[in-house]
């Protein structure tokens, strides 16, 4: 279902284009390759010596605003969107228990978790492939591993981006659970994933930085050093399995008893 | 009316009857957040193999008591059960031998008619996947939609939509129908189609409750009835029971209105009066052509004689009374 919407297909295409336009303006500007000192800089910089660099690049820009609105569309629109148009009565009536719609529900959330920065890594790949070198990748701790290895890196990043994403999914499927009105459970669910990045980025609440959901999304920065290091992932993985625990039992219990009236 | 409350009242309560019921509730009610009491202490009784008319005007609780079998919303109070399972605790057995329509169709726009069914289809887990293509094709069929199964939803016309719901309710063999004012919306030739359906299904043994506002349908096709006004039902019963407590009158058109209220009073008939140069009565247990043979006899000139039943409609107004507004 999630895949057949062209709603849905058009924001694969945006995802799929931004790893392609990263490429071509890395190419098009390039005047030898530099390392910026923080993550960001430094995957950039490294593109021009390995294209998988730009699979990298572009998962570390869709992770903190793009891939949050993808998956905010759908988790949103979940349940909302079928007690929109009214056919949640007619699937509760099949009979569906409620439970099981909310399971449903959560598995097609949790393949577009997968999908989305799939399409990204494995656009950026190819692109990178197309544009720049492919030979042994330097990580960002300066080791140098086979492109191979750097796949096998690229693809745990992906899985955890994925899981991130699953936090995400989980807010939005609860949200959707709240209202019959699509827009406002997506909008809903991305104002609480920047709201989160926002109280991040204030150091005077350091306290609840690890608490908070987006706080461990750019870790997988971790995950391309030598030796991997997982203290950081380790952790955004806890936290974020504790998101989608709570976030689950809050969805189950609100559409559990829910009179349906749309 | 204070006579339809009572026999409301006085319906049988025995157990053992219980198993023939298709519906039963008990003192059922919903009362809604913002305090409305849309359904109060409902007493459902709807036999096996009826088909069944649920009436009521505008906003009397209709759809939220469809809505309540169903287990969509959940009662304030009092209990229900489906095909002899009480609910909502039986409802993982029970609604899969239920088809519904509720308060119109509703698909994905997106998707082609044949494309919705199977999804619905898909999501019944006692539905066998291998007959789901024949299946559809015959509720498609049923409906008279085979031609438009291919369309997608959207670019339906309203009788498509509510007969593609029809479809919906009939995916598999069915014991129940609940079905929320069915012919919303269709042409004449669809309208006559759906009763035609109803009635089949009935003969076939399927327990039919429909709600529906063509009282004149209602009284082709139903072998029972039930009324509602703001929540409360105000009567139900078989239609012969209906029809036996209504009141037939007899009007006698005539040059001589007052000599032919004599012959009908002195023939026992209640009520007799003149109204507009007509002599009417009410006609209890005597037989009409006895009326016509005394008024022949007394030498009345008898221009028009007739039995009047009171429609369903009349029957109906009586029963809700004449005012046009919703009671909110
Ligand atoms: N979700 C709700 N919240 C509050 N009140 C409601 C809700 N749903 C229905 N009502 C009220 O309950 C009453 C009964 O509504 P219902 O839809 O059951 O009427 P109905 O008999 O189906 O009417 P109609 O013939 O117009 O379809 C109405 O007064 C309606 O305003
Ligand atoms: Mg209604």
């Amino acid at each position: 279902m999630i895949f057949r919407r062209r709603r849905n297909q058009a924001i694969l295409g945006v995802l799929a284009a931004i790893p392609i336009l990263i490429a071509i303006s890395v190419k098009v500007t390039d005047h030898g390759s530099r390392r910026g000192n923080d993550n960001a800089g430094a995957l950039f910089g490294s593109i021009a010596d390995n294209g998988v660099f730009v699979a990298f690049a572009a998962l570390f820009v869709v992770l903190t605003v793009f891939l949050p609105m993808a998956i905010s569309v759908v988790a949103g629109d979940s349940v909302s969107g079928e007690a929109n148009i009214g056919t949640l009565r007619y699937l509760l009536t099949v009979p569906v228990s409620r439970p099981r719609l909310l399971a449903v529900k959560y598995t097609g959330i949790l393949s577009w978790c997968l999908v989305t920065p799939l399409t990204v890594g494995v656009v950026g790949v190819l692109a990178g492939l197309a544009l720049f070198p492919s030979g042994s990748v330097v990580l960002l701790s300066g080791t140098q591993v086979p492109y191979v290895d750097g796949l096998g890196r690229l693809l745990l990043t992906i899985l955890y981006a994925a899981l991130m994403m699953a936090a995400v999914g989980a807010i939005g499927l609860f949200v959707s659970t709240l209202t019959e009105v699509p827009i406002a459970a997506m909008a809903t669910t991305l104002a609480l994933s920047i709201t989160s990045a926002v109280l991040d980025a204030i150091p005077q609440l350091g306290g609840i930085h690890p608490w908070l959901f987006s706080h461990y999304w750019l870790r997988f920065a971790d995950l391309l050093r030598d030796p991997l290091q997982f203290d950081g992932v380790e952790k955004g993985v806890l936290v974020t399995l504790g998101y989608v625990l709570v976030f689950l039992t809050l969805g189950w219990a609100r559409l559990g008893g829910k009179d349906i009236s749309s | 009316m204070s006579v339809a409350e009572a026999q409301a009242r006085s319906a049988p309560s025995d157990a053992s009857a219980s198993a023939e019921l298709a519906i039963e509730s008990a003192a059922l009610t919903k009362r809604f957040r913002s305090g409305q009491v849309a359904v109060d202490t409902l007493e459902l009784r709807v036999p096996r193999g009826a088909v069944y008319g649920f009436l009521g005007p505008n906003g009397s609780g209709k759809t939220t008591t469809i809505r309540m079998l169903l287990g969509l919303i959940f009662p304030t109070s009092g209990r229900y059960s489906m095909l002899g399972a009480a609910l909502p605790a039986s409802a993982g057995s029970v609604l899969p031998r239920v088809g519904a329509l509720v308060e119109g169709p509703a698909f994905h726009p997106y998707l082609s008619g044949r494309a919705n069914l199977a999804r619905l289809d898909a999501a019944d887990l006692t539905a066998t996947g291998r007959t789901a293509p024949r299946r559809i094709d015959e509720a498609l069929e049923r409906v008279g939609l085979t031609a438009a199964a291919g369309k997608r939803y959207r670019h339906y016309s309203l009788g498509m939509r509510q007969r593609l719901g029809i479809a919906a309710a009939l995916l598999q063999p069915r014991e129940l129908l609940l079905l929320d004012e069915p012919t919303n919306g269709l042409d004449p030739q669809g309208t006559r189609e759906v009763r035609h359906l109803i009635h089949q299904l009935g003969r076939e043994g399927v327990t039919v409750f429909v709600s529906s506002h063509l009282l004149a349908e209602v009284e082709q096709v139903c072998t029972h009835v039930g009324v509602m006004s703001t929540g409360r039902m105000v009567w139900q019963g078989s239609l012969p029971e209906l029809a036996a407590q209504q009141r037939v009158r007899v009007r006698v058109t005539t040059s001589d209105p007052q000599a032919a209220r004599d012959v009908l009073a002195r023939l026992g008939l209640g009520e007799p009066t003149v109204v507009d140069g007509e002599a009417l009565a009410v006609l209890g247990s005597i037989d009409p052509e006895r009326i016509v043979e005394a008024l022949v006899e007394a030498g009345v000139g008898v221009r028009g004689f007739v039995v009047e039943k009171p429609r369903l409609e009349d029957v109906f107004v009586s029963l809700t009374g004449e005012g046009f507004d919703v009671s909110g």
